[in-house]
């Protein structure tokens, strides 16, 4: 039999396999063991639906036949489907039942970084990674790696035979699957070789093998030589066991612990190989191992901009008003979906703290929950606009900066014990121990329930899951 | 093994984050260099990749001409520097500048495989990193990190902004961000933080993440007391012109000339992605980068300050030799870089004009990598030298007196 574990380690599953749990729920599930809940968790990932909010007319015409007008339109409609897709999926994540592959889905969107003034393609990888999100990471990589966001964003469409494009075999090997130190540069040269030819045609947004610009010639990869190509190429470095460690070490690293316990990775890896990248194996080991419960990887990880935005919606059911908000925010704190600063993706951890982030983070719930106001401007989205759409930009930025916003206190307060003390409370919000001294300070304002709330999710403590 | 792989191997093992003890052995340069006064590094950035060719320009050159029909700047409208190179008409209030002794201006500066991209780009030119690595910390930050005595306080660098350029992000450190030293000032005065602040002062802090956070937390509210009581022994009298970029570098005048211990002071001026008509727009920005630089420059010398500041203007790329279809020019690569100060070696023209001969598929070849330059900064002036900020291979210029 399995011991019943406490509701710290209740609240760890659900914070780090999904977005967090409601006080009520959390109190039914005390009396279940992990496995049961991890057994309900995944369950409960089974049935799910893709992002739609962008949808494009096939095929798309092409742009050198449009007008200038209509040129314009291709241009704002894009810009306004961006946004449309940021908030379906930001709204799906905090709404949707299958919280963990919603969750492993954000962790894919980090790990195939991809940046692309495509909503419609950016829609359908999102879509791919999450339909592949506990799958066999072959068929995920399988899946992303010639998705026409990611041939265009690694411009693949470069690399031909007479003049191999390096940028995305290297992307491919550096970022996605064996890391950096496990392969030479030439490995590089012969793997560019392998991936001409894959290409896409933008009218119809489909993968599309361009045999004429496949180079079929012998190439020598990774101690294996014959007519190579682009899938043999995965293959080959799948059949590597370093690709095991450096993505149990790097999902380690964003479910577990910021600092890998070599150990425990060298084991995740021995094991993860061993079900031929079967994720979702892989997931349901870490959250029904003892280790995972671990005082030392409780509370100490600090919440990504989007984990943290997400909280606080689900808590207090946050609506808001003018779309452009949430997105603002995500901009603000470092984080906006769809738009990672660079192809390694979100630098996580301490980096997403700096003075002013800090700042920004510690007033959030102030500002989401009484509908404050911002006076500070993100950094432009640099230089992809003219000056003129930036002056638009900035008076429309100056109206955001109120964040109308309606929040339901009532589904939180319904559930919560109407005596509830500030030591549960504050066991409920945060999961790293609040020092007693900062529980007298909250508990002596007499201003009730909602203010004490209010200052414990504007800690440093909040910050962290 | 590469620097990124050395640098996180190491954080690992160390464990620490206050001062990483791999950080420590840094070696000084030019001790005199600190002796007579305080020397800060300001850096400009050009947000959009900045057209060099329109910015100093080839005034002699049939290619440049015959490459840009529309766009081209006629001859008599070039304000000449030599017998090839001249101002772009709304860079007027630079001349005086150049004709002071007080500006250099470098031809070609890029790196190999040039990247097209502005993220990308920007990437590359914030971290000082090749076009095929990728780095988590900007350069600047990674001279925080290295603990050298002026980078133990976040206030060592600030960015005049909302928020901070990856450019002064370090691994263990990160620069400050302060647009109004008041404003922040009152931000953290606000009472909950203030007495969250008191509590954790006195507590322990650990090197974990909350540590991170609590000390972060701290270091912010004295910064910010800090920035803001020293600024305001100074009152800033001289005239600038009326627009954003220019108050934010009367801001940074301000806090040189009140004798802030500041390093590096970061500041970017946006726009410059001038795609379609860009003779307007990109002669409107002059306008204002010039006049606000010139007034920054002239206030720094009336407080006998501008021996003690080395100015860095870049962006992230230069444009297409050859205009586009639309009046305006598309993202290219090698671009010029202008240096300011009282300290200048080589005054005026640096190196060569852009070979409009020998391009790379309709772009300019660099002939200088930005490191170079990034490398004199820190060792000649700012006085350090450590392999962890940057590449040693990188040795430096010979542009500061």
């Amino acid at each position: 039999m399995e011991k019943t574990p406490d509701i710290k380690k209740i609240q760890h599953l659900y914070l780090r396999a999904g977005f967090g749990i409601n006080y009520k729920a959390l109190n039914e599930s005390n009396h279940k063991s992990i496995g049961s809940l991890v057994d309900k968790l995944f369950y409960e990932s089974k049935n799910y639906t893709g992002l739609t909010a962008v949808t494009m007319d096939l095929p798309r015409p092409k742009m050198k036949d449009l007008s200038e007008e209509e040129k314009k339109q291709v241009q704002k409609d894009t810009r306004d489907n961006g946004k449309q897709l940021k908030n379906a999926w930001l709204q799906k994540m905090e709404d949707e039942k299958g919280q963990l592959r919603e969750k492993m889905t954000l962790f894919w969107h980090g790990h195939f970084a991809c940046k692309i003034n495509e909503p419609y393609l950016g829609q359908m990888l999102n879509n791919s990674m999450r339909d592949n999100a506990f799958g066999k990471f072959k068929d995920l990589l399988m899946a992303v790696s010639p998705s026409p966001a990611m041939l265009l964003f690694l411009n693949n469409e470069q690399n031909k035979k007479e003049h191999p494009n390096e940028n995305f075999a290297r992307e491919v090997m550096e970022l996605f699957t064996i890391g950096r130190g496990n392969y030479t540069e030439n490995d590089i040269k012969e793997a560019a070789r392998a991936f001409t030819g894959w290409s896409y045609n933008l009218e119809t947004g489909e993968f599309q093998f361009r045999p004429k610009i496949h180079d079929e010639g012998n190439k020598k990869f990774m101690g294996q030589e014959g007519n190579i190509d682009g899938e043999d190429v995965i293959d080959i470095i799948l059949a590597n066991k370093r690709t095991s460690v450096f993505l149990s070490r790097k999902i380690y690293k964003y479910f577990v612990n910021d600092t890998p316990d070599e150990d425990i990775v060298k084991n995740l890896a021995d094991y993860f190989y061993s079900t031929n990248y079967n994720i979702e194996s892989l997931m349901r080991k870490i959250y029904t191992s003892d280790w995972f419960y671990d005082e030392k990887n409780i509370g100490g990880r600090i919440k990504s901009p989007i984990e943290l935005l997400i909280g606080i919606n689900r808590t207090f059911n946050v609506k808001y008003e003018d779309p452009d908000v949430p997105v603002y925010l995500q901009k603000l704190m470092g984080q906006e979906l769809f738009e990672p600063p660079n192809v390694s993706g979100w630098p996580a951890g301490k980096n997403w703290i700096d003075s002013s982030s800090l700042m920004t983070r510690m007033k959030l719930p102030s500002v989401i929950l009484n509908g404050g106001i911002i006076d500070v401007t993100p950094k432009e989205d640099l230089a992809e606009m003219s000056e003129m759409m930036m002056a638009e930009e900035k008076i429309k930025e100056r109206i955001q900066q109120k964040v109308k916003t309606t929040a339901d206190w009532d589904i939180l307060l319904s559930q919560l014990p109407k005596d509830i003390k500030i030591d549960e409370l504050a066991g409920y919000f945060l999961q790293p121990n609040l020092p007693d001294n900062i529980k007298t300070l909250i508990s002596n304002v007499n201003d009730g329930i909602k203010m004490v709330i209010l200052q414990l999710i504007s800690t440093p403590e909040y910050q962290l899951c | 093994m590469d620097r990124r792989e050395f640098i996180r191997n190491s954080m690992l093992a160390s464990g620490a984050f206050m001062v990483p003890s791999f950080l420590k052995p840094f070696e000084y340069l030019a001790k005199d260099a600190i002796l007579d006064g305080y020397r800060s590094l300001v850096i400009i950035q050009l947000s959009g990749g900045n057209d060099g060719l329109n910015t100093i320009v080839p005034y002699r050159n049939d290619i440049y001409y015959n490459s840009r029909p529309k766009i081209a700047l006629p001859q008599d409208k070039i304000i000449k520097v030599n017998d090839e190179l001249g101002f772009n008409a709304a860079l007027q209030p630079l001349k005086e500048i150049y004709d002071k002794g007080w500006m250099t201006i470098m031809n070609s500066v890029g790196y190999p495989n040039p990247d097209r991209s502005h993220f990308r780009a920007m990437d590359i030119w914030q971290t000082a990193s090749s076009a095929n690595q990728f780095l988590n910390t900007g350069w600047l930050g990674r001279y925080l990190d290295s603990d050298c005595p002026d980078c133990k306080n976040a206030y060592n660098i600030i960015e005049v902004d909302d928020t901070l350029s990856l450019a002064v992000k370090g691994e263990y450190r990160t620069g400050l961000a302060i647009k109004n030293p008041k404003q922040l000032y009152d931000a953290t005065r606000d009472p909950f933080f203030k007495e969250m602040v008191s509590v954790y002062k006195n507590d322990h802090l650990n090197e974990d993440n909350l540590g991170y956070l609590s000390k972060t937390m701290i270091e912010t509210y004295s910064s910010a007391e800090y920035v803001y009581e020293t600024s305001k022994t100074y009152t800033n009298n001289v005239e600038y012109p009326d627009n954003p970029f220019a108050k934010n570098l009367k801001t940074i005048a301000t806090f040189i000339n009140s004798g802030l211990k500041t390093r590096v002071y970061y500041v970017s001026q946006t726009g410059f992605d001038t795609h379609v008509g860009q003779v307007n727009t990109q002669a409107r920005l002059f306008k204002n980068y010039a006049e606000s630089v010139s007034a920054f420059l002239k206030d720094l010398d009336k407080n006998n300050k501008l021996n003690d500041t080395l100015v860095l203007t870049f962006s992230e790329f230069g444009r297409r030799v050859a205009q586009n279809a639309s009046n305006g020019t598309d993202h290219g690569t090698a671009n010029n870089m202008f240096i300011y100060g009282g300290r200048l070696k080589k005054q005026g023209i640096y190196n060569a004009a852009p070979d409009l001969t020998d391009l790379d598929q309709g772009d300019l070849k660099y002939k200088l990598d930005f490191r170079e330059v990034y490398a004199t900064a820190l060792h000649k002036w700012l006085g350090v030298k450590d392999s962890s900020i940057l590449d040693p291979g990188f040795a430096g210029l010979d542009f500061i007196a």
